[in-house]
């Protein structure tokens, strides 16, 4: 039970090795011992959606996936969204359309639009609102990252034409 | 002047009050850079947990830590014992109440803090936790509020035996907190008495949570060598806390260092002192490490800061046309087992007196009785502006009530009832000065922007083909901005707000306020009073808060205060800046300063237009060529004492649907309009409209804190207490009107708390709205399908033909 394990996987591009008992959460793995304090806590019971991570592809909560579990897995954290010609279109949306305010759900938000809109590029209102369901906000009401959604969606789609 | 169009581009690029500037906090929170106190790590830090009571009323019949400690990694375990040495086991409340830090030989609520557990990691501060043998001998519980002061009820706070006299008034019974009395009970009566209608109607607006997505927390890191103690900490109100800090530990108060960083969300839970931070303070002291407690998201719902809980008795007094004569209220209100509300101090019931609302009624009385029960302490929380939700609650309900019984339309008597504009300033029969408003103006451009007429015409259709439709008005007069000094403070110091800048030599500025963002955009908001007042563009004026090293003193962001009172010193302070260089310009010009005029970002010699030294001129000058016996350098602090709150209205109306078979409600439309003031940036207003009546319709339409009989809490984690999602959340029209405030600098009023206080009347009004044709007159929140279907049930509508 408290044997360390080593579990190797990539964060944003980059290979990382932690030594870590196989209780521990994979959001305080990366928050504790990767420094990627973006990813945050707000319920610790997979409501909220602070700590949306990318996951292999899919969106997950990281504070109930233990990281023995991310053997080998390709993590995508709000750190890693920005890319080298600048911030990815949905940082420009939540800015632009005033998605966010005290920041704290933003991080998890954005990890969510950012797979959300390569599951589905060109959402209706319905289909943003349904999508982004599995993330909490207590400051929006969630109308303004609704249009950041879907700024992102007219920003990604203009730059795939 | 210069030519307009020029003119018109230096407005434009100075970014000031009225412009929808983007915000200047989001760069950092969208790339994962923000820093909340949860991200703090330092070296040698450990973690805190408490064991917590399973029990609501207990007697503590010993504490075992024997195991806990022996686990390696644990530091220390604390308990009251430990914490009595230091006379820290209890601590003062702000509403004038001792509340425990750690249980003290008995436990009055379910998740009350029983002992301190120190540890490595959060991982074995928790197994510890768990080891910690508790003996407990259940107590009976007072639950029911009503029952608090039977005469066999059980007692909940020994620890106040014998004393009769509480903070706000005598007590009459051992579980009673205070009675608090306003208005002119004899004229009451004597208008209920001849009056020719009057209604009554029992109305409880239900415990609920602010609960923000960051819960609370803090890191205490104690210098032994220096006797220095830094504190960062999930607080609106940082300066309080350090002051605070300093009366409980006996450490000087410039030894403390308090920082409230990026705060995840307030909405007044974050203004209190819990037993947490006090722990963790305890324990990096004695330990001589950093320690770190962050509550979980059920601690944060079971034991911090809950709001409302009043139990309310509403009558009107009116004529046959509506016209009110007299409004009368009592309030049972349920503290929880400690009086720890954050009120201002003279203010057990906050600012309840505000209910006669924005109606011109002469005459009311208002009585609140305050009762210990064992539950969680509490009350004043939740975007509430201090029990302003509560008494816009009662009289937008009542108001309802009262056209219902007679028949006359709900805007009908609004707008028969409202106070006129050129009755301002007014006072109302409960002694607030109201400063400006235009009430009715606000809801003829609403009805008229909804089509009122022709919804009532879709209502009675609806009904006829047996739907079940409503729409529900709410004309609200908030009361905001606490406070003039005179009768507003926390703990004894003046409720006053502060703002000290400094431009420097190149033409930028910084300036730092006694207040504290969680969300409210100050850093955007602020820089653009400022840009308006000093000339400087908003994008090259640096906003800082929360450190209590370098920010003025200021009592913190809660009760929709920043605006009303930072962001008056903000203007006040510009305009000493601004004095300041127009003698240093009229030395550069060699003119008197009267032959200088103002022109957005510089003074220009009038007539003269080409002779004018700019705000970049003249803030190079302060540090190199002032006029002799000025002293170098532009800097201004303002310490801004309102002379009276501020009061922002607005008129909201929301149409809802409601399934007779389910009980689902389904809002179809929500309308909002809002008084602010002036509008500093619309894009930030509309902003705190969407955030506030998001929370509106959670409290209407599902947050409760239920206890059962024996104290249990049912339901304190986000598996049952209801944070609607982007699915079920309405989407808002919003709209104003700009009635400034005349005692404020720029004429801004405050608008974050408006529309939870203003929205949930609204969503209510609604709900019962629908009900209004088959003799319902109140139906108590929150409006979930089980309870709405329960209604349904009973009234036989949802029948099948």
């Amino acid at each position: 039970m408290n044997d360390k394990q080593e579990v190797t996987f990539t964060v944003n591009g980059e290979k990382v090795s932690v030594d870590v008992v196989p209780r521990e959460l994979l959001v305080h793995t990366l928050r504790e011992r990767l420094n990627l304090t973006g990813t945050h806590i707000g319920c610790d019971s997979s409501h909220c959606g602070a700590c949306t991570v990318d996951f292999n592809g899919r969106s997950v909560k990281a504070c109930t996936v233990l990281t023995v579990q991310a053997q080998d897995a390709h993590i995508v954290t709000v750190e890693g969204l920005a890319g080298p010609s600048g911030l990815h279109p949905v940082q420009e949306g939540f800015q632009q359309e005033h998605g966010l305010q005290c920041g704290f759900c933003t991080p998890g938000m954005l990890m969510r639009a950012y797979r959300f809109l390569q599951e589905n590029p060109n959402p209706t209102e319905d289909q943003v609102r349904t999508g982004m369901a599995g993330n909490l906000c207590r400051c929006t009401g969630y109308q303004n990252i609704v249009k950041a959604v879907q700024y992102a969606a007219n920003k990604l789609s203009a730059r795939s034409v | 002047m210069g030519i307009p169009t020029e003119h018109y581009t230096r407005k434009e690029k100075l970014g000031g009050v009225g412009c929808e500037r983007r915000r200047k906090e989001d760069a950092r929170f969208i790339q994962g850079k923000g820093n909340y106190v949860d991200d703090i790590k330092l070296p040698g830090m450990l973690h805190g947990d408490f064991v917590r009571s399973p029990y609501a009323h207990a007697r503590i019949k010993s504490i075992d830590a024997s195991a806990a400690l022996a686990l390696p990694g644990v530091h220390a375990v604390l308990t009251a014992k430990d914490l009595k040495p230091l006379n820290l086991h209890w601590m003062p409340t702000l509403a004038g109440d001792v509340q425990a830090v750690l249980a003290d030989e008995k436990v009055g609520f379910q998740y009350q803090e029983v002992a301190f557990v120190v540890a490595d990691d959060r991982y074995i501060a928790a197994d510890a936790a768990d080891m910690v043998k508790v003996e407990y001998e259940v107590l009976p519980c007072v639950s029911d509020p009503h029952r608090a002061m039977d005469p066999d009820a059980p007692e909940i706070r020994p620890d106040l035996a014998g004393k009769m006299q509480g903070a706000h008034s005598a007590r009459k019974h051992h579980n009673h907190i205070f009675t608090w009395e306003v208005g002119d009970k004899a004229a009451t009566d004597l208008a209920f008495s001849m009056a020719e209608v009057t209604v009554k109607e029992k109305i409880w607006y239900p415990r609920n949570h602010g609960s923000p997505l960051e819960t609370c927390g803090a890191v205490a890191a104690f210098d032994k060598a220096n006797g220095e103690l830094k504190l960062w900490v999930t607080s609106q109100a940082p300066h309080v806390v350090r002051t605070v800090v300093a009366q409980l530990s006996g450490l000087d108060e410039a030894r403390v260092h308090v920082v409230a960083p990026d705060v995840g969300g307030g909405f007044g839970v974050k203004v209190g002192i819990y037993p947490g931070y006090v722990c963790a303070i305890v324990a990096s002291i004695s330990l001589g490490r950093p320690v770190k407690w962050i509550e979980d998201r059920v601690e944060h719902l079971a034991a911090t800061a809950f709001g409302r809980d009043y139990h309310m008795t509403g009558e009107l007094a009116a004529d046959k046309d509506g016209r009110i004569k007299a409004l009368r209220v009592h309030v049972l209100a349920d503290h929880g087992a400690f009086d720890s509300c954050a009120d201002p101090s003279k203010w057990p019931a906050g600012f309840f007196n505000i209910c006669t609302g924005s109606y011109d009624i002469k005459v009311a009385y208002v009585c609140v009785d305050g009762v210990y029960t064992n539950k969680a302490p509490g009350g004043v929380s939740y975007r509430c502006s201090f029990r302003v939700t509560e008494a816009s609650y009662i009289i937008e309900r009542m108001i309802d009530v009262l056209a219902q019984r007679l028949g006359i339309d709900k805007a009908e008597i609004r707008l028969r009832n409202f106070i006129k504009p050129e009755q301002f300033p007014y006072m109302s029969a409960l002694g607030w000065e109201y400063d400006s408003g235009n009430y009715a103006e606000g809801l003829r451009k609403v009805l008229e922007a909804c089509d009122y007429a022709g919804l009532r015409r879709e209502q009675a259709e609806k009904r006829a083909r047996g739907y079940l439709m409503g729409i529900g008005l709410s004309t609200f007069t908030e009361i905001v901005g606490a406070g003039p000094t005179k009768i507003c403070d926390i703990l004894g110091v003046g409720m006053f707000d502060s703002c000290e800048i400094r431009v420097h030599p190149t033409g930028s500025a910084i300036a730092r306020f006694g207040t504290k963002d969680q969300g409210q955009s100050h850093r955007t908001t602020y820089a653009q009073i400022l840009a308006t007042e000093i000339g400087i563009p908003s994008e090259n004026i640096m906003i800082e808060e929360g450190d209590t090293d370098t920010a003025p003193y200021g009592l913190g962001t809660y009760g929709s205060r920043s605006t009303p009172t930072a962001g008056a010193a903000a203007a006040r302070a510009g305009r000493k800046i601004r004095a300041k260089a127009r003698k240093i310009a009229a030395h550069l010009l060699e003119v008197s300063e009267d032959d200088l005029e103002w022109d957005v970002d510089r003074f220009v010699v009038k007539g003269v237009p080409d002779q004018m030294k700019t705000m970049k001129d003249i803030a190079w000058a302060a540090y190199n060529n002032v006029p002799p016996g000025l002293e170098p350098g532009l800097e201004a602090v303002d310490y801004y004492d309102p002379p009276n709150m501020t009061y922002p209205s607005g008129a909201y109306l929301c149409v809802v649907d409601i399934d007779r078979y389910t009980g689902e409600v389904k809002v179809r439309r929500f309308y909002a309009l809002d008084d602010c003031g002036t509008r500093i940036n619309p894009i930030i207003i509309d902003g705190q409209i969407h955030g506030g009546l998001t929370e509106a319709f959670a409290v209407a339409m599902g947050q409760e804190l239920p206890y059962d009989k024996e104290g249990n809490l049912l339901g304190a984690s986000l598996l049952d207490y209801f944070i609607p999602t982007a699915v079920e959340t309405p989407k808002y029209e919003t709209d104003f009107t700009v009635t400034p405030s005349p005692h404020h600098p720029i004429g801004a009023k405050g608008v974050g708390e408006s529309p939870h206080v203003g929205g949930v009347s609204a969503f209510s009004n609604a709900v019962i709205d629908a009900f209004s044709h088959v003799g319902v007159t109140h139906i108590d929140m929150p409006y979930k399908s089980c309870n709405v279907w329960k209604m349904l049930h009973a009234l036989g509508l949802d029948k099948r033909e």
